[in-house]
């Protein structure tokens, strides 16, 4: 193996790759077979980029050759950058050793498209069989459906693959159009669909026959790129929550938009990633995956977008304080759920420790719940509780007044702009 | 009668069963319990060592088990954290499952039963850190070797996860701090003691050791894990939060940091 040339690959190809967010290695249930090599699990994050994000994945293109011209993207062929392309026995090589030192989960392979989708699609399946059938690899392996791709491929995949991924890219169809006119919607829409009727065929088969082969065991999953086509917080919610819905994804990614290019259509260069925007963005999924929220109590037309100084769920419950106080010793689940501070951890530990003892002050701290911000939408077993009768600005003052966000300096700056 | 008295055990997790054991027999209602290579004789209070019996280490776990399933993770995890009087707190988690009516090992309003669970929680969070920060490298005997110095001794409870992900290659596990590791020989994991002449760090310096290729596969990590940064989000204090500086030296992406 030549390493100099397979590391200057590996700089061009992960390079183009880490605009790629997701680096999720769990929810599989494959096990290690036969004494051969790996297993999946909960996820393990083996280490973290200087940026904070984790690293649980090779997570490469097989070349950054493209056929097609979207002006966000890095690889798209009219940019002039340096290009190259893996062998399939390199990227099988490369992961195996990798994984043998603990460095990954897995693989996650995505490509530029190269003359049609179904000849890429062709050559990233037949990384999978190999790192299958020939090495015996058991560890996480998330491919992307490339657009267009037909359903015998998408078929196939689904065979070797723990996870598969369309990334929507552009929440907004005009959007699409403006930015990636030689793209269809429908072509992202396709693969997608097939691997969703995939897996609801293999799951009610596996019912009947117990020893049906698995297909896409950790599901779908796609991504958006936020603040690149002037789009709004609830366009990029709602489109996301019909993913959800209608598509059976297990996770909808949001990506900042890193500024890569002087295309007239987009942010200049050396403007600011918009981080904080897409941290309230992943709150609010949250928010809608686990806290049982739905997304047009958070958003709709009078609120299209979230608040950048307060998070979502501290947001809703200043526009509903006809809810508040809540007695943290009776109320259900889904309601303490809704009480901003409060964690589904903390809400869990909440219902357990109540059976034993009615509890106050002391017994929520030292469980760790934000008191900050849960003091004035909660009593419990005391006499001691915010009376006063405090309308929703007055509540929001005195919370941002006592807590000290990484993101303060951020949103000061934005407001003292309109000063 | 004895209310308090220090039981000296030898340190492994079977003799401190036996001494919560003669606690409970001797109805002390407070145990010191001291590892013997730690103790500290006090100035009143009475001695008693204590021998490692299995039976009654047993019949402890098993009554444990039978009042409350989920507490005996809670009470080995917590154990093995080798903090200062553990074993006293232990003896009185113990103490109030056996004592109470309820089973009480969720009632988080009491103040001890929340702190094992804590501390339990705290070496839950070093084994997963272990299982992602282990970095093997392989020897030219063909065995993948890798060196940890973990907070707490959680080599007992990683070995599982090792043993299934890499059951077609020898490797072990060396613990540089409690100076034992595991070693799996392709069949069974076995603890193991070395006489290590080196630490083998992430240093830049190649040891005879390992394979050639080896220090090749180290480059290419290093290497990718530079091109997946992206500069224009650079957030050291997240970076140092995932992974803390005392893990560097062993990380072989982080060469050039150390």
């Amino acid at each position: 193996m030549d390493f100099n040339r397979i590391k200057e690959k590996l700089n061009i190809l992960a390079d183009a790759a880490k605009y790629d967010v997701s680096c999720s290695s769990s929810g599989s249930n494959r096990k290690n077979k036969n004494n051969g090599l790996g297993d999946t699990g909960t996820g393990i994050c083996h280490t973290y980029t200087e940026d904070g994000r984790c690293v649980s994945l090779l997570k490469i293109l097989l070349t950054n050759h493209c056929i097609f011209d979207c002006a966000y993207c890095v690889t798209r062929k009219s940019n002039d950058i340096q290009r190259a392309a893996f062998k399939i026995q390199e990227v099988v090589d490369l992961t195996i050793n990798f994984y043998r030192r603990n460095y990954i989960e897995g693989l996650f392979l995505s490509s530029g498209i190269f003359k049609s989708a179904d000849h890429t699609m062709e050559r990233l399946i037949a990384v999978a069989k190999k790192l299958r059938e020939e090495e015996n690899f058991n560890g996480y392996i998330h491919l992307k459906s490339i657009p267009g791709a037909s359903d015998e491929l998408m078929y196939e995949a689904g065979l070797y693959a723990d996870r598969l991924s369309v990334n929507i890219e552009i929440p907004t169809i005009s959007g699409l159009k403006l930015l990636a006119p030689d793209k269809k919607h429908e072509d992202f829409i396709k693969p997608m669909q097939k691997v969703k009727d995939e897996i609801i065929r293999y799951k009610e088969e596996r019912k009947i026959i117990k020893s049906t082969a698995k297909y896409a065991p950790a599901g779908q999953s796609t991504q958006m790129i936020v603040g690149a086509t002037g789009e709004s917080d609830k366009d990029i919610m709602y489109s996301a929550t019909h993913f959800y819905k209608n598509y059976k994804m297990k996770r909808v990614y949001y990506s900042g938009y890193v500024p890569i290019s002087t295309d007239s259509r987009l942010p200049s260069l050396g403007s600011e990633v918009p981080m904080l925007r897409e941290n309230r963005l992943y709150q609010t999924d949250w928010l809608l995956r686990f806290y049982g929220f739905s997304v047009n109590e958070i958003l709709d037309a009078d609120n299209p977008n979230l608040d950048m100084d307060i998070d979502p769920k501290l947001m809703w419950a200043l526009r509903n304080l006809n809810h508040f106080p809540v007695d943290i010793n009776k109320a259900e689940p889904r309601m303490l759920a809704r009480i901003p501070g409060i964690g589904m951890g903390s809400v869990h530990k909440i219902i357990s420790a109540r059976k034993y003892r009615s509890l106050n002050w002391e017994h929520l701290k030292k469980m760790g719940i934000a008191l900050n911000r849960a003091k004035y939408f909660i009593i419990c077993n005391s006499n001691d509780w915010e009376r006063r009768d405090l309308d929703a600005p007055k509540i929001k003052g005195m919370i941002l007044q006592s807590q000290n966000g990484k993101f303060k300096k951020q949103y000061n700056n934005q407001l003292s702009l309109f000063n | 009668m004895n209310t308090s008295k220090i039981l000296v055990y030898d340190g492994s997790f079977n003799g401190f069963l036996t001494a919560v054991f003669i606690g409970f027999e001797q109805k002390l209602a407070h145990a010191d319990i001291q590892k013997n290579s730690q103790f500290q004789k006090g100035l009143f209070a009475e001695t008693e060592t204590i021998f490692t019996n299995i039976e009654k280490a047993q019949r402890v776990w098993n009554g444990v088990r039978k009042k409350n399933n989920s507490a005996i993770k809670n009470i080995y995890f917590a154990f093995l954290s080798e903090q200062n009087n553990i074993e006293a707190l232990l003896y009185h988690y113990i103490q109030k499952l056996m004592g109470g009516k309820y089973l009480g090992s969720t009632d988080f309003g009491d103040d001890a039963i929340l702190k094992i669970n804590q501390i339990a929680h705290k070496v839950g969070r070093e084994k997963h850190r272990m299982e992602a920060f282990v970095r093997f490298q392989l020897t030219k005997d063909d065995v993948y070797f890798a060196n940890i110095e973990p907070d707490f001794d959680v080599l007992p409870l990683i070995s599982k996860h090792f043993r299934n992900r890499y059951a077609d290659q020898q490797w072990i596990i060396y613990d540089v701090k409690r100076k034992y590791g595991i070693f799996y020989d392709l069949q069974t994991v076995e603890i193991i003691s070395l006489d290590l002449t080196d630490i083998h760090t992430n240093s830049i310096e190649k040891s005879a050791v390992f394979t050639e290729e080896e220090y090749n596969y180290q480059d290419l990590w290093n290497n990718y894990f530079k091109s997946t940064t992206i500069k224009s989000r650079i957030n050291t204090k997240l970076h140092v939060q995932h992974v803390p500086k005392r893990y560097w030296k062993y990380l072989s992406e982080k060469k050039e940091a150390v």
